[in-house]
């Protein structure tokens, strides 16, 4: 890797509105920044607070979350209850030292895939305004890091 | 069950600061309830403590244990194994759990993650609210199943004080004064008289530390002793 700093965003997102939003923004040739890495799961319901520590953990210079419009979730509300979950985190690495600007939580509908390719960049952005995680490199590397049981969520 | 929230963050990591192996010790009941204390809020806990160390460039370890009682002597016992690989203990119990682990491992220093708080019910989601003061002489038979005691800033017992206002309480307008309460649903189940008792002033001698043998095992224990 060369000297110029190039985020790596983590990506949760649901599969029946963001990824078919992100789906369609490669179909219709969109160009947002390669910087995001993409995990797809069934709801956004599904993310869990230590999911969102895991990543940055691991070195994330940035989270993403991002679920159905309000309303609209296969579920009824789980991204209703992603969108609790990511504001709880917010606060933890607030608390911690992180910043919770490196997380964000987005509402995209299946057939907005311009709004999905903005998110990137909004998030891409502010990426590089924050600046690398300070973990990055050293969190994976640490034979002292923690060993947190893994959890049953 | 008894409710507890975190202590604030800073505090914690500040006096986890010293001590390199650090066991965060969850409490699989009350705590875990209260969503403070639980294994999931331990190892929440656990990640924060480990990404913090990280980024003040602190050499510590963070590992996760959790017990379903640690007020439970059976249950503390499982902790021995990763405890004495610990420098120091972080325990997310209530006052007591803290109390027993300290007691039970006198060798290894114990730290405090979380405050007590009451001894409450699940109001809601998310959502505590005390109950019981552990006074430790209930009247919650004359005041039909309302507790003056905690439910009223001054601890009334015999009725309210002249700062109840139209229902509510002198110290804040937004609270309900126990003993309108006491005397509405009183009212409600036809009981009203039986506020004519004067309910004696309060033993203070409950003051001291308390134990208790349940009767079935008093000869036990006599006999023991």
């Amino acid at each position: 890797m060369g000297d110029k700093y190039e985020p790596k965003i983590l990506a949760l997102i649901c599969t029946y509105c963001t990824y078919t939003a992100a789906d369609m923004a490669g179909s219709m040739r969109l160009q947002y920044p390669p910087n995001v890495r993409i995990v797809k799961l069934l709801c956004t319901g599904k993310v869990d607070v230590m999911y969102l520590l895991a990543a940055f953990r691991a070195g994330a210079d940035a989270v993403m979350v991002s679920g159905c419009e309000i309303g609209d979730c296969h579920f009824l509300e789980g991204n209703l209850r992603a969108k609790e979950r990511v504001a709880h985190a917010k606060v933890l690495l607030d608390e911690l030292g992180l910043g919770g600007d490196r997380l964000e939580m987005f509402h995209i509908g299946a057939s907005d895939a311009p709004k999905w390719a903005e998110a990137v960049q909004k998030m891409t952005r502010r990426a590089l305004e924050l600046g690398p995680n300070p973990l990055r490199g050293r969190a994976m590397a640490a034979p002292q890091a923690a060993s947190g049981r893994e959890l049953s969520t | 069950m008894i409710v507890a929230e975190r202590k604030p963050f800073e505090e914690i990591a500040e006096a986890s600061a010293g001590f390199r192996r650090v066991l965060v010790a969850g409490c699989g009941t009350c705590v875990a309830v209260c969503l403070t204390g639980g294994e999931k809020e331990a190892g929440i806990l656990a990640a924060q403590l480990d990404i913090a160390a990280q980024l003040n460039q602190r050499e510590q370890a963070f590992e996760v244990g959790c017990v379903e009682r640690q007020c439970d002597r059976e249950f503390l016992d499982e902790l021995a194994p990763q405890i004495e690989q610990a420098d120091a203990v972080l325990s997310l119990a209530c006052g007591a759990g803290i109390q027993f682990l300290a007691e039970k491992f006198p060798e290894v220093p114990v730290l405090a993650g979380v405050n007590t708080t009451f001894i409450g019910i699940n109001d809601d989601v998310g959502v505590w609210q005390e109950k019981c003061r552990s006074c430790r002489d209930c009247v919650l038979t004359l005041t039909g199943g309302i507790c003056p005691m905690s439910l009223c800033p001054k601890g009334m017992l015999n009725g309210p004080c002249g700062g109840s206002d139209d229902g509510k309480c002198e110290t804040d307008p937004e609270r309900d004064c126990a003993w309108a309460l006491i005397s509405a649903r009183l009212e409600r189940t036809g009981r009203l008289g039986g506020l004519e008792a004067i309910v004696p002033a309060r033993d203070c001698r409950n003051a001291l530390p308390g134990k208790q043998v349940h009767p079935a095992y008093e000869r036990r224990y006599s006999a023991h002793e």
